[in-house]
């Protein structure tokens, strides 16, 4: 009776694909609630995106891709929020920079060694069921120092977020804390390339935090929310990519956009049946929304 | 436009403290505020051209200026949070950067994200936050500070509630309580009465005025002229350079008002009153209705 839940957990394959995921889903829906409410979101797709470049140059120098991606992105995220700050440019405009250049960048060297297009797709679309051991290990290391550096500097990281220039009138290191997001998030993007690819990062990133705003009133409750609805799509979405046979990176993210999508209609208080159903009292929020 | 400096007593304030023995009584009569020639701005552009202000210890002082006038940047400047290109800013007797938390700090209520998920709770706590230091969380002793403050605001009953669920005055005043929550000696407010109805601003005025009485230092800008008799002991007129500063009585007249706000401001003689409209230059139809009103000096 429980064969459609235990049979996929048989394979060796599949429980490296659970445990990468959901450490992947973990760390994401932590690092995604900051990015949500400090709209980061373009930024971390820019980070996923030009971390290509750093990929196709550990593929092309046969080293390791993840490696690569990591050298890359810690630098570019920096870099982004070095250019924004130094030289007046908007924010949005020195992360498309980024993003642009080191998409082509990458796409230039991929196109120079053999099996472009197969392992192109790879590393766009992410491969989770051909996850090795070594490379959980690497992604749970990481969740866990992201997580770890969250939880240390978690009231930093909110007041700076919440009003940086009150934050930094009171004595908090806002510069250190300015630099510490944006390289959490790349280190978040490259930990999470494996599951669902650059493409699609952006999704375990946004998707879940933003359902949990519609369910949760303050912080912590948001990111408890995240971890949980970051967690159910992706082991759901490895079930549905199991049993009917569909790559499983867009699965997860379908999952995920299912479960915003319920979210928006039903949560209490703030979906949109919720509020259709008592419009005198909320007429404001409901135009709003 | 030559700063006009009506207060006199301001220059002869020692600051060199003769001996250990007499140090302490020579603090209190340090100024708990004092900026010297100070030039600042952004990209090159001054903002402040040679600004000059003494603040005594327990003075309300309101600056008054147009926009761009360089009000906040002043206010920045105090906070240390923008750079001096020239001149010396002594907060409560110490040069440099003050010691953070006996300055309490309230920005404007427009530079705050209100859709950010947090509790009027939170905020206040957050103003103890960097006491705390890295690495360590908030504790009972902050809790206790941070349920004062809003205790004295008066919204201690709205602790729980979600910042984006209150109204203009109870934002200002959860603003305040995290100005507070360090019982600081000098408290710079940015606007603190712009978009108030007239019940908000004299609950506002209440607090502010039990803060002078214990001894707190109060540097206010504003927009409003017309607070600036009843709140403020002195004011000083700013854009760019400082136009006068003094009494409300010495400061508001019509030479330094439009020389303050420049063409921008109209002065309508009333009943031996002056009164000052804030006339908008893209706006054909004559002085804005919702524009500042002050009786100023008999003209």
């Amino acid at each position: 009776m429980l064969d459609p839940l235990t049979e996929p957990l048989e394979f060796a394959f599949m429980q490296r694909a659970f445990l990468a995921a959901g450490l992947a889903a973990v760390v994401c829906a932590v690092v995604g609630t900051f990015v949500v409410l400090k709209g980061m979101a373009f930024m971390g797709d820019a980070v996923a995106h030009s971390s290509l470049a750093g990929m196709s140059v550990a593929y092309f120098f046969g080293g390791h891709v993840f490696w690569g991606a990591l050298a890359w992105a810690v630098p570019a995220s920096m870099l982004i929020t070095f250019i924004s700050q130094r030289a007046n440019l908007r924010l949005d405009t020195s992360i498309g920079i980024i993003f642009a250049g080191g998409f082509a960048l990458g796409i230039i060297l991929m196109s120079q060694a053999g099996n472009y297009t197969a392992d192109l797709f790879g590393l766009l679309f992410g491969n989770v069921l051909g996850v090795s051991w070594a490379e959980v290990a690497l992604i749970g290391a990481i969740a866990g120092g992201v997580v770890l550096m969250v939880l240390a500097f978690y009231k930093e990281l909110l007041f700076t977020s919440y009003d940086a220039t009150m934050s930094a009138a009171s004595g908090i290191p806002v510069r250190f804390v300015q630099y510490l997001l944006p390289v959490l998030l790349g280190v978040t993007t490259v930990a999470s390339l494996k599951v669902v690819g650059i493409v699609l990062v952006l999704a375990l990133l946004v998707t879940p935090p933003a359902t949990a705003t519609l369910l949760a009133r303050r912080l912590p409750g948001i990111m408890g929310y995240s971890i949980l609805i970051s967690l159910i799509s992706t082991v759901a979405g490895l079930y549905l990519s199991y049993h009917a046979d569909l790559p499983s990176g867009p699965s997860i993210v379908m999952v995920a956009t299912g479960l915003f999508l319920a979210a928006l209609l039903f949560a209490p208080g703030k979906g949109l049946v919720w509020l259709l159903r008592r419009p005198s009292l909320t007429p404001s929020r409901e135009t709003a929304s | 436009m030559q700063p006009v400096n009506l207060d006199s007593s301001a220059d002869e304030v020692d600051r060199q403290p003769k001996s250990d023995s007499v140090q302490d009584n020579t603090r209190i009569d340090q100024p708990a505020l004092d900026i010297q020639g100070l030039w600042a701005g952004y990209n090159h552009q001054p903002v402040l051209e040679d600004v000059s202000l003494q603040v005594g210890k327990g003075e309300i002082v309101g600056i008054i200026g147009p926009n761009g006038s360089g009000k906040s940047t002043l206010m920045k400047a105090v906070l240390g949070l923008v750079k001096p290109w020239r001149g010396k800013i002594s907060v409560l007797g110490q040069n440099g950067s003050p010691e953070r938390s006996r300055v309490g700090y309230m920005p404007q209520v427009e530079q705050v994200d209100w859709d950010f998920p947090v509790t009027v709770g939170d905020v206040a706590l957050m103003g103890r936050y960097a006491r705390r230091g890295l690495l360590r969380r908030a504790n009972q002793l902050d809790r206790e500070a941070a349920d004062a403050a809003l205790e004295r605001v008066g919204i201690f009953p709205l602790k729980q509630n979600l910042i984006g669920d209150l109204s203009g005055g109870q934002r200002r005043r959860v603003l305040l309580a995290r100005a507070l929550v360090n019982q600081p000696d000098l408290l710079l407010l940015d606007e603190p009465t712009a978009g108030m109805d007239a019940t908000a601003q004299h609950q506002l005025l209440d607090i502010i005025d039990a803060l002078r009485r214990e001894g707190t230092t109060v540097v206010l800008t504003t927009h409003d002229l017309s607070c600036v008799p009843e709140w403020c002991m002195k004011a000083a007129c700013l854009n760019r350079q400082l136009i006068a500063f003094g009494t409300p009585s010495e400061v508001l007249n019509e030479r330094v008002l439009s020389d303050t706000f420049g063409t921008h401001l109209l002065l309508v003689h009333m009943d031996g009153q002056a009164y000052a409209y804030q006339h908008h230059t893209h706006d054909s139809d004559g002085p804005d209705q919702d524009s500042y009103q002050a009786p100023a000096a008999n003209a």
